[in-house]
């Protein structure tokens, strides 16, 4: 039950790239991913940015190899999963015990929602195919299927820690030797109705999100898949090349307060963000970075931040939100800013939080402003928390 | 380390919640979709909050707190629930709202209550319960996932009373969907009559049933719940025979120590051919039961199996109502559950006497 998980691979597809390479470049150049709607017709459209992947369905097909008639999340969840996989290089996969853990929101909504359209009107008509993969357990049967994967497989949805919780789920399944290795993350496509869901909780920002701003006022929506590749500390030690680190803490708490709003004081990150410590042995001053939640809505910031306050204080590690990068992804952002997190370890980056200006009147801390390279990164803190009070924090530690 | 059944709750299409009989009187239905029964949902839930629930909240907030009262305990240390399609009412209130009110003026509850982990979030609000809380939604084997990970979790240590459900509600919309999908039969017949007249097609069901699972032994205790497996896409039937053998092995039993299999037959000609092959080779010498013609079927119908199982061990009587065959069981001690979804996804539960 103590037996290490190490992450061998990882593979990421957002708005600011479609592959590790090209979210890196993005973060070095500090360049952002939100823009005008182009995906979805919506009267939204002009009122909100969002962060798209730049590829329609036909393009994502081309580039998975798949059909475009697949939801825009499978094709998502399939391009990272497969480069997450590809770059762990495990050669005898097909002998080991092999799974795969994703999580998504709203599974095949961006089908159903144009299924429902002729439904609506009339409940025998609407194209069969739109709604066949309506659940979330069809996104990740189809990716497993292509990727031939079939001892294991899973879906979880938590909200907008879904993700994270699909991470540490795997890794307890490696724990429990009931696998070796686990592809295990998210993925989330952009829909009108989700986009018109967080609409009416009137929490995204007309302009891009300012995360941790005083002047903050609400999240951009993104879309996106993050995965990475656990495996068991006996098969990382045939894979020929260096592990990216490993999963040493985690912890899923529930605040318990309000089915969409975070407690005042944040007691669900607080007891996430503890509870992962206590799990990994360390200490709050050994986090050497925190990727944070860090939506850009007043309540998620201040709540989170107030937790950070009490966990940390007074000595506080650089801490940004990828969010100002990739929006709000929601299943996918505990497996897009997990993978973040592990790139940070193995290449001693620190992410900006982009459009930071005034400090939080609450907190004594600021994020990080500016990309910083050749920083020595032992411990990442990354956090997720979702509707439903679920709050969930990974640690990932150097190898 | 054993892990225990403390206790079980059930709302179905049957009459199992609260103290009523064994399922002796079973409730017939003469349509395609069995509604669950509710309860009077006041004596579980806040009035002031009840309003605002959807069907699926209501179930699976209610079925949770019953299966806490006969378990007396006030607070899990978890709350794992599992559900393939989640809370659907709200999904296709906000949906179906967004589409005729041209995305305009939309109250935003429908949405907030649409998320798949509602039910375990609403749980968590009601006891205050701040610990680990995970849903799963995964198509056939939602409730297994979930199970799965409660076992991994007391066997870990990291609490030792964990609160698990499973639920699923039907709404007219997928009811209509499904129906077109060819799930179900094409033609109005009693629920109790499923098996007498196999053809192309099942009954629509729905429901939630929650378990208190511990590790502490208790003389109240259910039953023991020995291990989980679920497989995927077995290629023969030969390939799931063999599993099912292997999962035996790997709990040093073999199928004449089974006292009951109850397995997942629907009515669906194609669906049952498994069934009933497994039913001459593996299953030929065990007593048999079936459990979909009550509850119908759902993709996390295996909880009411399980309830079903849980119970039958406690009270040692197996209702008459699902016992098949000629083989007629006395307090069975040891019960293996065996279901599939479509076969794509199968899974086995071993229940036994504590």
């Amino acid at each position: 039950m103590s037996s290490t998980v190490y992450v061998a691979g990882v593979g990421v597809i957002s708005a600011i790239g479609n592959n590790v390479a090209e979210n890196l470049a993005a973060f070095e150049q500090e360049e952002a991913g939100m823009a005008e709607i182009t995906l979805i017709d919506t009267r939204l459209y002009g009122n909100v940015p969002v962060a798209e992947v730049k590829l329609n369905n036909a393009e994502l097909a081309a580039m998975a190899g798949f059909s475009s008639q697949q939801s825009r999340t499978t094709l998502l969840s399939l391009i990272a999963a497969r480069e997450a996989l590809n770059d762990a290089k495990i050669d005898n996969l097909s002998s080991l015990r092999t799974g795969f853990v994703s999580a998504n929101t709203v599974g095949g909504m961006d089908k159903s929602e144009n299924f429902f359209i002729e439904f609506t009107k009339n409940n025998s008509k609407g194209k069969l195919r739109d709604v066949f993969d309506h659940e979330c357990g069809s996104m990740t049967e189809t990716v497993a299927d292509v990727l031939g994967i079939t001892d294991y497989m899973t879906t979880i949805s938590t909200a907008c820690s879904s993700s994270a919780n699909a991470i540490f789920y795997a890794a307890r399944l490696i724990k429990n030797d009931m696998l070796d290795v686990v592809v295990a993350g998210g993925a989330d496509s952009l829909t009108k109705f989700t986009l018109n869901g967080f609409n009416t909780l009137m929490i995204l920002d007309k302009e891009f999100c300012k995360p941790f701003d005083d002047d903050r006022d609400g999240l951009n929506l993104g879309e996106g898949a993050g995965y990475v590749v656990l495996v068991s500390e006996k098969v990382a030690k045939t894979l020929s090349k260096p592990m990216y680190g490993k999963l040493s803490g985690y912890n899923n708490s529930n605040d318990a307060y309000h089915q969409t709003a975070s407690s005042p004081d944040g007691t669900g990150s607080y007891l996430a963000m503890q509870g992962a410590l206590k799990k990994s042995g360390l200490q709050p001053s050994d986090i050497n970075y925190i990727n944070l939640h860090g939506t850009g809505t007043p309540n998620n910031d201040s709540a989170e931040g107030t937790a950070i306050k009490r966990l940390f204080g007074p000595h506080y590690p650089p801490m940004s939100s990828t969010k100002s990068f990739t929006g709000h992804t929601l299943g996918a952002s505990g497996g897009v800013e997990a993978v973040f997190a592990v790139l940070a370890i193995k290449h001693g980056f620190i992410y900006p939080n982009l459009r930071f200006e005034t400090p939080m009147k609450e907190l004594p801390f600021t994020p990080e402003k500016h990309f910083l390279k050749g920083q020595k990164i032992d411990h990442v803190l990354s956090n997720s928390f979702g509707f439903g009070g679920n709050c969930t924090s990974l640690i990932f530690s150097a190898s | 380390m054993k892990i225990y059944i403390r206790s079980a709750a059930a709302i179905s299409a049957q009459k199992t919640f609260g103290d009523v009989p064994f399922l002796t009187e079973p409730v017939e239905y003469q349509e395609t979709r069995l509604k669950a029964i509710e309860p009077d949902y006041k004596d579980y839930i806040d009035p002031k909050l009840i309003r605002r629930m959807s069907h699926i909240i209501k179930m699976g907030v209610a079925t949770a707190r019953e299966c806490l009262n006969r378990a007396q305990t006030d607070m899990p240390g978890a709350i794992i629930t599992g559900t393939a399609y989640g809370c659907l009412e709200d999904t296709i209130t906000f949906l179906t709202r967004m589409i005729e009110l041209e995305e305009e003026m939309l109250p935003p509850t429908a949405f907030i209550q649409s998320t798949h982990n509602t039910v375990a979030a609403q749980i968590a609000l009601m006891l205050q319960c701040h610990e680990y809380n995970n849903t799963f939604v995964h198509k056939g084997i939602s409730f297994e996932s979930a199970l799965l990970d409660a076992l991994m979790l007391l066997k870990e240590g990291e609490t030792d009373n964990i609160l698990v459900g499973g639920t699923d509600e039907m709404t007219d919309a997928s009811f209509a969907i499904l129906t077109r999908l060819g799930l179900y039969k094409r033609w109005p017949l009693s629920n109790l009559a499923l098996f007498n007249t196999p053809s192309n097609g099942s009954i629509g069901g729905e429901g939630a049933a929650f378990f208190l699972l511990t590790d502490k032994p208790n003389s109240n205790n259910l039953a023991e719940l020995i291990a989980i497996k679920t497989f995927y896409k077995p290629t023969t039937i030969e390939n799931t025979e063999l599993n099912i053998n292997v999962f035996l092995l790997a709990n040093s039993l073999k199928t004449e120590d089974i006292d009951l299999v109850i397995t997942g037959r629907n009515g669906d000609l194609r669906n049952d051919a498994i069934y009933h092959a497994l039913n001459k080779s593996l299953f030929a010498r065990n007593a048999k039961a079936n459990y979909k013609h009550l509850c119908g079927e759902y993709p996390t119908s295996v909880s009411f199996a399980l309830w079903l199982a849980a119970n039958i061990i406690k009270k040692g009587v197996v209702p008459a109502i699902v016992a098949e065959g000629d083989i007629k069981p006395h307090a069975p001690k040891k019960i293996l559950i065996y279901n599939h979804y479509q076969n794509n996804y199968h899974s086995l539960m071993l229940v036994s006497a504590c």
